[in-house]
């Protein structure tokens, strides 16, 4: 298997490999994929409360190399923007960007589904927080 | 010393041919070319001459007669040839072949296709040690069952099966056996006649002899094994595979075999300390790693470890100045792990996880060295980036967690 120089920089110089923390409200945590289809990525990101911007975002994979480039490069093209704008990221654009082979189309997509279960996490934690915000404003009022 | 980079250590694979043997082949390239065939020249007589001195050099390895050995294409062939020789030529004593679900693809696929076409096939299962159950043969044999193919050596996890066993029911019953000897001959004493072996497959360049050179071993006496050619033609090597022999590369082979035969014992040895000692030292600066099939009966020069948490592929890709195989096919737009390894009982995710090392003759403890140090530093790196190395210090149990799968 032969891999683009791109790739190959985010396997060997991965940007943003860690975790933040998950119960924070301000953070959404994606966990996709299966250990027994050889690929899990968790990618987290933390918007910023006062802007609605996405102003960190981290990933952990177990994958390939293709898997471990596309989760890295999703969290380097996160962080700055909304979440609407996050939501916008689509696998063919990482697929391009890496020059992925067709049997590596999977891990593109992979990753999109990662973004996706990070901010649905993120807009439900909001939600439940919104909810849990107005409980406690209502007897003050 | 500097040691010389890529480091080989994938000889199940393949071995480079030992400069001894390309120095035995190269007469019969330019001067001594003649048609094995040829009956009525020199060039012909001394061609001949030295196959029957290949002939009786293989045969040596295996303890047989040189009359026994069929040069073929390869162990492909080899395997090809035994199995549907036998099934056309004892179609109308049985319709029952019994092997195992650890074979090669060319026993497996060559079963496939006799299911095609009226077999009935049984594919034992494999014990969690990689190993056949011998309970498990005797209770699939059938007065249908004319052939029995079981390797002796796995090509992933190096796992000798039961060969005298089951040489000695296949006897009892008076069921043919077959064995694709590809990986044990050459290596560890392997004798037809102490084993009962009726067939067994062999191939060249997996013992530092050329590629596109095999051999089938047929037995003569005892019983005499009859098998139809699956190529037909000018009737060559006793009818069973007709076309012109290939005698620079059955030099060759013959020349390998004998140097293989005489250095036996020395070699193993070395390889089984060489072995153990990259064990023991990947088990020393790793945690949860995990062997893969019998550590006893394996052969000496084979080691295949499962690194939890890692994907195979990936930790291929940091150690890329290394060459082994890992058990995870990835590339493949199934991401199939390893059917061997699933064959064991390890979960999918330690198949996806897996490395075969393959020493041999040029393997050095330098070597040795490198790798397992190269090793324990790519996936240390890869498990600090592993959400399931994480998950599992968090104590997180991995096999009940819900893993969204669909779709991948």
């Amino acid at each position: 298997m032969a891999y683009s120089n791109k790739v190959i920089d985010h396997y060997e110089n991965p940007r943003n490999v860690g975790s933040l923390p998950k119960d924070d409200v301000n953070v959404g945590t994606g966990l996709v994929g299966a250990p027994e289809c050889g690929d899990v990525m968790k990618l987290q990101v933390k918007v910023n409360p006062a802007t609605g911007i996405i102003d960190d975002a981290k990933f952990k994979t177990f994958g390939c190399g293709s898997a471990i480039a596309s989760s890295s490069l999703a969290t380097e093209w996160l962080k700055g923007k909304t979440v609407d704008e996050a939501l916008a990221i689509k696998n063919t654009d990482i697929v391009t960007e890496l020059s992925l082979p067709p049997v590596k189309i999977h891990c593109s997509v992979l990753a999109e589904d990662a973004i996706k279960a990070a901010i649905a996490d993120y807009k439900k934690k909001q939600a439940a927080e919104g909810k849990t915000a107005e409980r406690v404003a209502q007897p003050t009022a | 010393m500097a040691i010389k980079l890529p480091i080989y250590m994938d000889y199940h694979a393949t071995t480079p041919v030992d400069p001894r043997v390309v120095e035995a082949m190269m007469p019969y390239f330019t001067e001594k070319f003649g048609n094995a065939a040829s009956r009525n020249h020199p060039f012909g007589w001394e061609a001949e001459e030295a196959v029957e001195t290949a002939r009786k050099q293989v045969a040596d390895l295996i303890g047989a007669n040189a009359k026994e050995i069929v040069f073929t294409s390869g162990a492909t062939e080899s395997d090809n040839l035994a199995i549907k020789g036998v099934a056309e030529m004892y179609r109308e004593k049985g319709n029952h072949i019994i092997t195992c679900v650890t074979e090669h693809k060319a026993v497996i696929d060559t079963c496939k296709r006799l299911e095609k076409e009226g077999f009935r096939v049984t594919y034992l299962p494999v014990q969690k040690d990689g190993r056949i159950s011998l309970d498990e043969l005797r209770a699939a044999i059938t007065d249908k069952t004319i052939l029995i193919s079981i390797m002796a050596a796995n090509n992933e996890i190096g796992v000798i099966q039961p060969i005298a066993e089951i040489g000695a029911m296949a006897k009892e019953k008076g069921i043919l056996f077959h064995t694709d000897a590809v990986q044990i001959v050459g290596k560890v004493p392997f004798n037809v006649n102490e084993l009962g072996v009726h067939m067994a497959s062999l191939s060249a360049h997996k013992l530092y002899g050329p590629k596109g050179v095999g051999a089938l071993y047929v037995r003569r006496r005892n019983p005499r094994v009859l098998l139809a050619p699956i190529i037909d033609g000018g009737g060559h090597e006793r009818g069973m595979r007709s076309g012109t022999l290939n005698v620079p590369s059955i030099v060759g082979f013959g020349k390998a075999a004998e140097l293989c035969r005489q250095e036996m014992p020395v070699e193993r040895e070395r390889l089984r300390g060489l072995r153990d000692y990259l064990n023991d030292k990947l088990h020393r600066q790793l945690d949860e790693i995990y062997i893969n099939g019998s550590m006893e009966h394996r052969l000496p020069h084979n080691l295949n470890i499962s690194f939890a948490y890692v994907e195979g592929e990936s930790l291929l890709m940091g150690i890329n100045d290394v060459a082994v195989s890992s058990g995870s096919a990835c590339t493949s737009a199934s991401l199939e792990p390893s059917y061997v390894l699933k064959a064991l009982g390890a979960g999918d995710d330690l198949a996806h996880s897996s490395i075969r090392f393959g020493l041999g003759r040029w393997t050095t403890k330098e070597e040795v060295d490198y790798v397992a140090d190269k090793l324990t530093s790519v996936v240390s790196r890869l498990r600090d980036m592993s959400p399931l190395y994480e998950l599992a210090k968090e104590g997180v149990d991995l096999s009940t967690m819900q893993w969204q799968t669909e779709g991948h």
